[in-house]
This record gives C-alpha cells, structure tokens and sequence, in this order.
C-alpha cells in the first residue's frame, strides 16, 4: 500500500518544498533589508513583464531544460551526472568546430550538424566517467566534478592557444559565418513584439523536442524501463538480465550529449563565437530543475521555466534594488536544491504521517457502528 | 633553477598546502564517518568570508578564526540534519551548501561593506602575521651581506629561515594536526569507533553506540577545519575576502583525500604535490619539460587528472569507506 496519493507525492511535495525555499530566500531578502514580496513582483514582472523579458527567461529556460533534462536522465539510472558543466563545454567545443571548419550552404543543415557535433562530444566527456564508473567503480559524482575542472581548463587553453583570432587579444574563436545564424524569436514570433536582439532562438524549439524525445525514451521504450529498472533496484535489475554496464553507459552517454546540446544555444543560437565560461552554471541549475521536476520532462520544462525567471528576474532586480546583488539568485537556487533534494524527508515524513492519519480516520468513519 | 628558487617555490608550496590540508582533514573525519562531503568548498567560503568581515569590524584576527569557525559549523550541522537526521542524499546535500555558501557571501557582503562583493582589505591585528622564529632574521641578513660579496653563494640555513619560519600560526596548527589527527583516528576508542560508523554502522549501533551521535561529531569536526581553512584563506594567505575566492580549492582537497586514500599522512603528501603543482603554475607561465613546453593549463588540471588516475585504479585502488554516503536506518 503507498503511504500517499500519487499526486501529493509529484506535486504537493515539490510544490511544499519551493514555497519553504521561496520563504527561506525571502528572510534573507528581509535581513538585507528590503521588503520581499517588492523584490518578487519587480522579479515578475522582469522575467514575464514584457517581450524583452521573456526574450531572456525563454532564453535561459532553453539552457536549464537541456541541463535539467541532462541529470533526470541520469537519475532514472540512479546516476548522480554533476557534471553538466563539463559536458557543455565540450558541447560548445564540438559546436563551434562544426560551425568553424564546414562552409555550410544553410543554418538549417548547420543546426542539424551543430546538435549532432554538441551532443557527440558531451557524450564523449561523460563517457569516461561513466565507464570508470561501471568497470572500475570510481564513484562517478568525483569523476564528474573532475572533468568540470578538466574540461574548464581545457577550454582555456584551447582558446587562448588554438582559436584565438590573430592579433585578438580576447581568448574567443572568430564570429561564426553570416549563414549559420539561427532565427531569433524576432524572426519567428515577431508579432509578440520580441527586437532583433532578443537572445531567444530556434533552439528553444529543440528543448522542446529533447523533452518529447526523453518523455518516450523512459517510459515507452524497453531501453527506458531497463533504465528505470535498473535506477530502482540495482540488484533486481541484474536478476532480470540487466546489464550494469550498459545501463550505466547508455543512460550517461545521453545525458551528457544533452548537456552538451545546451551549447548550440548559447553560443551557435546567442554569442555566435565560442566564449570562456559560456555556460555559467547552467550544468548546476540543471541539479535544481531535475529535482524539483522530479526527473520528469514536464517537470522539467516548469522548473526550467522557473529558474529561466529567477535569472532574468534577477537581472532585473539588480537594477531596481541594488541592494540586492545578482548572487541573490544562487542563494534561491541552493535552496530549492537544498529543500526539494537533500531535505526532502523533512517535508514527506510529515506528509505520510498526515496521509496516513486521513486514510485510518476514513476508515473509521466507514466501519458501521455497532 | 637555483637553491633559492626552489627554496621559494618550495615556501609558496607550504602556503598553498596549507588550506588544501586543512580542508582535506576536515573532509577524512566526515568521510571516514561514512557521511560523503562535496560541500568542503562551500564551508571553506562561507569562513573565509565570516573570518574576513569579523576580522574586520573587530580588528582582531582571532575573533574572526572563532567567526569563521562557527559559519563553516553553522553549514556543517546543516549538512549533519540534512544526511544525517533526515536522511537525505549527502551529494545533492553538499551541492546545496556549496551554491549557498556561494550566493550568501557575495549577497551579505554587499550589505556590510557595499563594495562589490568583498570586504575591505585587512591591515595589523586583523590578519595573521607571519612568525618569525628566533635567528631567522640574523641568518637571512647574514645570507643577503655575503651573497652581495659573491652573487653564487649556496646557504643552506636558507632552509631554515625561508622555508620553516616566516609562516603564520595557521600553517604550523595545519601541519601539526597531521599527526594529531592520526593518533585520534587510530589510536584512540573514538577513533576506532569514528572509524567504524563509515565501515559497519550497524556493528557501532549493536555495541550500543550512537551512529548518529558519532557522525555528528564527525560532522561538526569538519566544521571547525574547514573554518579554519577558510579563515587561513582571508587572513593569512590573503588581506581580505574576494568573491569565489576559495576557487575549487575545496574540490583539489577532496581529490587529495582520494589520492590519499582516506589516511592523514598520506593526505599530507597528496596536499603537499597539489600545492607544489599550483605553486610552479603561479611562478612559471611556461613550463619546457623534455623539450616540449607544458601549457599552465594543465598543471592546473593536472591535480584532477591525476585523481581521475588513482580513481580509476590503474595506480593502486583507491576504496572508500564502505558504508559512505549510505543514511544509517536503524532496525526496529
């Protein structure tokens, strides 16, 4: 017998556990000194107030899905993949590689090559951890963390050394080809009233497709339920003739090759050119998305839709309050990680307790009296 | 490379161990205990921060160590009640302490100071002073007065003032606790038994010891070394907290817990090499080894690769304890 309903368990506990961290975040608005619920209106109202706004929040909610949906995977596998971060450097390595060195005729076939490029060599990078992980046992969370500082370094060098334009003293590639440019959301939606600037472009769309495409891979297909198998009783799984090892490096290999599409957003949809620190935590974020979106796509696409807002809303407050700096938006961010992941049990123990509690009174009440 | 340089590379190697070492420390007593803790960076942040700030405002150096000590416990028994009492994922528990730490510094510092996310820089008493040890002096200006005379002078009493003197407390607690810390561990009942709740908690609770009491305990101990890594970090490495400024330091000292496979001697050379390694990144942009330059890049990255290596046993296995990262549920 389940100790809750089905719905408490997807939506009132995520739904308990963002509202503890919102109030949490709001105290420590309240310390500095501001009044909280002026900082979560002028929040609104930069995130969803206007064309610009959601320019910007749809913008990141493209990166956050990707990365979110990155980890969930893993998580069906009961991987911990913290190395998103990684992986999208790679990604934006394959990106701008394939945008680099192809002449291509139209964006289109360039976009289609670009995500393939992304994904290949985020996949690659998770590769390695995940097969130290399923033949070695090295615990993949330090192997992950690892390759996040590798990765960093790598990109360093490789743009200060290799891609560094002649006579350019910033460590950037050159801009890619005229071409290659993704429609932005001026192009697509221009009559919502988005400007050419708007860094929201076709990858959105994409996101979107990874969700649809993730959403069947788990729950329509053996691969999936192998996975979810496997996630949910390792030992079950092998008895079932699971194999370990290719659970482990399938579920790893997809993750990482979604964090790694991340980047054709960013630097194919947005920057145009490969940056330093192009990814800017959106690896991390993804932790926070999959764990409030409970590993579900959809969920995902909510919670991505969320902390998109948090972090064009922060932009935003930044401006009106400057009392509050922009890292206001990490601290909501561990909190959310922190109440919807690690501190989970806090809000369930007592929601069991409250379910239960129901269910006996019901079953009281049922019993005839005698 | 002269004697003097690698003297002075081999000085500025002790300073950068030291945070390493104390952070790694402070990770063995968590770890042994079975409780996992990637949040070692964000403790160490949030002390450098406290220790910086309190330093500041009471211009003793001492009260800010205390005030770093007791940020870095506050995130500790955060992470204690998250992984221990309410028996939650300690990863995503340390990711949690590590983004707060990140984002409440940087947010609480632009309150108190308003300059950007950085407290103001620390002069006098408000930072530790290097000591220096009796002689020291004497033998350094004996060295410069001779070295004037013939420029080839070879001093070895240089080993003695520049090396082992001129260092603040912190280095000396750093490296003192290396021992201490072995003979608490493996000498002493709560040694034995700290030891024990990482390997076989159940074996601890049947003998009527309390798991949770013991991994608290561990716990908190990491607190305090983590606070005083970060307090060394603001005020005796540096005048003064930057944002970010413990720069994955945190992270390099759980590599070197790995490379030392969970023992404090051992971590006292992983933690040694890794600062070595980031010492000669500071001092030689480029290095030739064999004829082919070595990018600065990857002697940064080197210290991740090279726990990648030991991880993946190709260099001698590297086992944790056995019930890490596993919340203890007791039978009923």
């Amino acid at each position: 017998m389940d100790k809750m309903p089905n719905w408490a368990d997807v939506i009132l506990i995520p739904l308990i556990s963002v509202l503890l961290a919102l109030i949490a975040s709001g105290l420590v608005v309240l310390y500095i000194g501001e009044s909280p619920l002026e900082a979560m209106l002028v929040m609104i109202r930069g995130a969803f107030g206007s064309a610009y706004g959601w320019g910007y929040t749809l913008y990141y909610t493209t990166n956050f899905i990707f990365t979110g949906l990155a980890v969930a995977v893993a998580f069906h596998a009961r991987m911990f993949n913290i190395g998103g971060e990684g992986q999208a450097t790679l990604g934006g390595l394959g990106v701008a590689l394939v945008l680099l060195l192809v002449p291509w005729p139209h964006w289109s076939v360039a976009l289609l090559m670009a995500v393939l490029a992304g994904a290949l060599l985020g996949a690659a990078w998770a590769a390695i951890p995940a097969y130290l992980q399923a033949k070695r046992g090295s615990h993949i969370v330090i192997t992950t963390i690892m390759f996040n500082y590798i990765a960093a370094a790598l990109l360093v060098y490789l743009l200060v050394n290799v891609f560094r334009v002649e006579g350019s003293m910033t460590p950037e590639t050159a801009r890619f080809a005229e071409v290659v440019h993704l429609p932005n959301a001026a192009d697509f939606a221009g009559f919502f009233g988005f400007r050419a600037s708007t860094p929201l472009n076709v990858s959105f769309f994409i996101a979107l497709l990874a969700c649809l495409a993730v959403w069947i891979m788990i729950w329509r297909t053996r691969l999936g339920y192998a996975i979810r198998a496997y996630g949910h009783s390792e030992k079950a799984g092998v008895y079932a003739g699971i194999n370990p090892t290719t659970i482990i490096m399938v579920s790893m290999l997809i993750s990482g090759g979604l964090a790694g599409m991340m980047a054709v957003n960013v630097v194919m949809g947005e920057a145009e050119r490969l940056v330093l620190e192009f990814v800017e935590g959106a690896g991390f974020v993804g932790i926070a998305v999959a764990l409030m979106g409970r590993s579900h796509p959809v969920g995902v696409i909510l919670a991505a839709l969320l902390f998109g807002a948090l972090y064009q809303g922060g932009a935003e407050l930044q401006f009106e309050m400057p009392a509050i700096s922009r890292e206001m938006v990490v601290v909501i961010q561990a909190l959310v990680i922190l109440f919807t992941g690690a501190l989970d049990n806090m809000v369930r123990m007592p929601m069991e307790r409250f379910f239960l509690a129901l269910r006996r009174r019901g079953r009281a009440a049922d019993t005839p009296a005698e | 490379m002269d004697f003097m340089t690698v003297l002075q590379l081999l000085d500025s190697t002790i300073r950068l161990a030291t945070p390493l070492l104390l952070a790694c420390l402070a990770g063995l007593y968590s770890e042994r205990a079975g409780i996992f803790d990637i949040g070692l960076e964000g403790k160490m942040l949030a002390a450098a921060f406290m220790s910086a700030a309190v330093a500041f405002t009471s211009g003793s150096v001492w009260i800010g160590l205390l005030a770093g000590i007791g940020a870095s416990m506050a995130l500790s028994a955060l992470h204690g009640l998250a992984s221990i009492t309410f028996r939650g994922n300690q990863l995503i528990s340390g990711v949690a302490i590590n983004f707060l730490a990140a984002g409440l510094t940087v947010v609480i510092s632009q309150t108190w100071f308003n300059q950007g996310g950085r407290t103001p820089a620390l002069t006098g008493p408000a930072r530790f002073e290097n000591i220096d040890w009796p002689g020291a002096a004497a033998l350094r200006d004996s060295y410069r007065a001779a070295r004037a005379e013939d420029p080839d002078t070879l001093d070895l009493t240089g080993i003695y003032w520049e090396l082992i003197s001129g260092h603040s407390i912190l280095v000396y607690v750093a490296f003192l606790l290396v021992p201490l810390t072995w003979w608490l561990l493996f000498r002493t009942r709560f040694g034995l038994r700290l030891r024990a709740v990482g390997e076989n908690p159940g074996a601890v609770d049947t003998a009527g010891v309390s798991v949770v009491g013991l991994r608290y305990a561990a716990v908190m101990i990491c607190g305090v070394l983590c606070g005083i890594a970060g307090a060394y970090l603001a005020t005796g490495l540096t005048a003064g907290f930057v944002k970010d400024m413990s720069a994955g330091r945190g992270f390099i000292a759980l590599a070197a817990l790995i490379f030392a496979k969970w023992r404090p001697w051992y971590a006292l050379y992983a933690c040694l090499l890794f600062g070595l390694l980031d010492a000669i990144g500071n001092r030689f942009q480029n290095i030739e080894l064999l004829g082919i330059a070595v990018p600065v890049q990857f002697m940064q990255a080197l210290p991740y690769i090279l726990t990648v290596v030991i991880l993946a046993g190709f260099i001698g296995k590297a086992v944790p304890p056995k019930a890490g990262g596993e919340p203890y549920v007791k039978e009923r």
